[in-house]
């Protein structure tokens, strides 16, 4: 059998431009699927370490899965707000333990602004129920200070005591509320959260910026100094959302359920994990079309493979007549192909894994500034080493194949190839 | 003992829908003759070929070598007996191309035992090829290259010592000379014989060319002793 092994490299070695197009072909189709796997997971795994601690989320009417987007991931806009005197009345609940409003709209070059009150930083949690922790400055107190999130200090290099304006609206290029800038009186630790790209600001000032602003643009004529606005009612007259936490979490069902049947305002309460499920079984089918895509990728790479072998094959016959003349039998040169395939395989799926780590590596810092996700380098999980299994699995049942007809041609050629 | 090879009442076709290619009903090569095989293109010889080595199987009829009747073994019985006891030698493409010369002569060692053990009884089996390699006149700055990069006459060179690696008791030669020009024909034909001599083997050599016939103790036609007549056969 040594042999064989011994014959079977030197022979791959000998059409190594050949076979290393095939295995770079497993390799990518490979890298491709570990990759759409590993997004998956790391994205749910991001997406549900973002909040915890928080057993409903408040806003007006819509979709859970829509309220979820944009009160904890910042995705998407809210379609209505919700009046100050909504939040009165949760905080009049007997089970509420704390409720924190949320304001959201406004952003600075793409990060968006959460204007709350500073309760939000001793109430929110996220990860297995850690709380958010400023690496420097101190907390939101007065009405132009700004809190940054990790990653949004880190990329527009903000240092506590920096000034700077923030945008009407979520596009980069909106009205400026320049002329009252916001200063920089503390910075968070990263948390791998959407916490990390946000701008964390107070009510008063979400109030402030937009006192002299009338329908989404500033009232001409009318202009309100930063120096004066104190003078003014900051008393937020409507809000996005808030975060509810519950004395006794037993009361969630009953209180979601009387918030959905207040009768002064349509409101809709959702269970973070429940919506979270929900966005699951929405974006579920994307996930797994893309898997199914990616398989197929897989199995044109292993088609490829059997293509490769087997055209080779032909020009391979005399070889194999001459290793039948030397005493090999029809299972030597069966064994032949099969190692040959095997090994193809087996270091096409190694190349992938590496291929895929140096991407996710190279790549990380990008993801991670755009969409917020975090990808960390990581071992292959059970699942991934499934999947890998699997696709072994699947290129020794393709190396059959070839192995299968070289057997064929060795019975049928015998001694002397019949070309 | 006295045959090396005997068959008795041979019948072969390649498909059962086919007409006969071989029908021979008595053949015997005895043991360290050196037989001339004359074979004209399309008589069969490859087809012989492979029923000695046991690569094929008879449909009727019985192929006897050194006394063990092929039919008897299984198929990769076959496979053995044929690397430990038949050395083959074939017209063109007798090395694998990707291997150096020096693994090329060693590889019958590599499937049979029975000829790594008498190659190791004469040394060790590398001092062994070389010296072989040396004896057929290949330079020892040939022996670790690529065989594809030798000429014909030296890879046919190379081809006799991997047949003759181990002393199997039988060489069976299919036109080796046919791919050489002229002079070297003759050189080398001097070489197979003198190799065989040495050995002690039963030497079967099948071609064509007529003019050959004068260097062996025994010739035989294989037109006059196939009843299958003109069979197509490689």
């Amino acid at each position: 059998m040594f042999t064989v092994f011994r014959l079977a490299a030197r022979s791959a070695w000998n059409r190594r431009f050949t076979l290393a197009m095939t295995l770079l072909s497993i390799a990518l189709s490979v890298a491709l699927l570990l990759g759409v796997e590993r997004v998956r997971q790391q994205a749910r795994a991001d997406f549900e370490q973002s909040v915890s601690g928080t057993d409903l989320i408040v806003g007006a009417r819509t979709s859970p899965v829509q309220l979820m987007l944009y009160a904890v991931f910042r995705l998407g806009g809210a379609t209505n707000n919700i009046s100050w005197s909504s939040v009165e009345m949760l905080r009049g609940q007997a089970a509420v333990a704390w409720a924190v409003p949320l304001s959201l709209g406004d952003s600075h070059r793409g990060y968006p602004v959460v204007a709350t009150e500073p309760a939000f930083f001793t109430h929110f949690r996220y990860g297995d129920g850690r709380a958010l922790v400023l690496r420097e400055g101190r907390a939101l107190a007065d009405i132009f200070d700004v809190v940054l999130g990790a990653e949004v200090a880190r990329a527009l290099g903000y240092r506590v005591g920096d000034t700077l304006a923030l945008t009407h609206g979520m596009s980069l290029a909106g009205p400026a509320h320049a002329d009252k800038p916001f200063t920089v009186t503390g910075i968070l630790q990263p948390t791998g959260t959407p916490v990390d790209r946000s701008l964390h600001i107070t009510l008063a000032g979400m109030e402030a910026i937009h006192l002299d602003w009338v329908g989404g643009a500033p009232l001409p004529g009318l202009k309100i100094d930063a120096a004066h606005v104190k003078k003014f009612n900051l008393q937020p007259k409507n809000v996005t959302a808030v975060l509810v936490g519950l004395k006794n979490r037993a009361a969630v069902f009953r209180l979601q359920r009387g918030i959905a049947e207040y009768r002064e305002e349509p409101l809709l309460a959702v269970l973070p994990g429940v919506a979270l499920a929900d966005l699951w079984q929405v974006v579920g089918a994307v996930e797994r079309a893309l898997l199914a895509v990616s398989a197929m990728v897989v199995a044109v790479g292993l088609a490829g493979l059997v293509a490769t072998l087997l055209a080779g094959l032909n020009e391979r016959r005399r070889e194999l007549a001459i290793l039948r003349a030397v005493g090999a039998g029809p299972a030597h040169v069966f064994c032949l192909l099969l190692l040959e395939g095997l090994a193809v395989s087996l270091l096409g799926i190694l190349a992938g894994v590496a291929l895929l780590d140096l991407a996710m590596l190279a790549g990380a810092p990008l993801v991670q500034a755009r969409w917020g996700l975090v990808l960390a380098p990581q071992l292959l999980t059970l699942a991934e080493l499934q999947w890998l299994g699997l696709v072994l699995g699947v290129s020794v049942l393709a190396s059959l194949v070839p192995g299968w007809r070289a057997y064929r041609l060795s019975l049928a050629d015998g001694l002397v190839p019949r070309i | 003992m006295t045959d090396a090879i005997t068959l008795h009442d041979l019948r072969f076709r390649w498909r059962r829908d086919l007409p006969l290619c071989l029908d021979i009903p008595q053949l015997a090569v005895p043991a360290g003759a050196r037989v001339f095989l004359h074979g004209p293109s399309g008589s069969g010889k490859s087809t012989l070929l492979g029923l000695l080595g046991g690569v094929l199987v008879p449909e009727q009829g019985s192929v006897t070598v050194l006394g063990q009747s092929l039919s008897a073994l299984g198929s990769r019985a076959r496979d053995r007996f044929r690397a430990d006891h038949i050395g083959f030698l074939f017209q063109q493409f007798n090395l694998i191309p990707y291997l150096p010369v020096i693994d090329n002569v060693l590889l019958p060692c590599r499937f049979s035992h029975r000829r790594a053990g008498r190659t190791a009884a004469q040394g060790e089996p590398v001092a062994v090829a070389q010296s072989l390699l040396e004896a057929l006149d290949l330079s020892p700055s040939l022996w670790q290259r690529d065989a594809a990069s030798l000429s014909v006459g030296q890879q046919q060179r190379v081809a006799l010592a991997r047949a003759l690696i181990g002393s199997p008791d039988i060489l069976i030669a299919d036109e080796p000379t046919s791919a050489l020009d002229a002079d070297r024909q003759q050189a080398f034909l001097d070489l197979l014989l003198s190799a065989c001599e040495q050995g002690g083997a039963t030497l079967l050599f099948v071609s064509h060319d007529q003019r050959l016939a004068t260097h062996f103790t025994h010739t035989l036609s294989l037109a006059a002793l196939n009843r299958a007549g003109s069979a197509e056969a490689a």
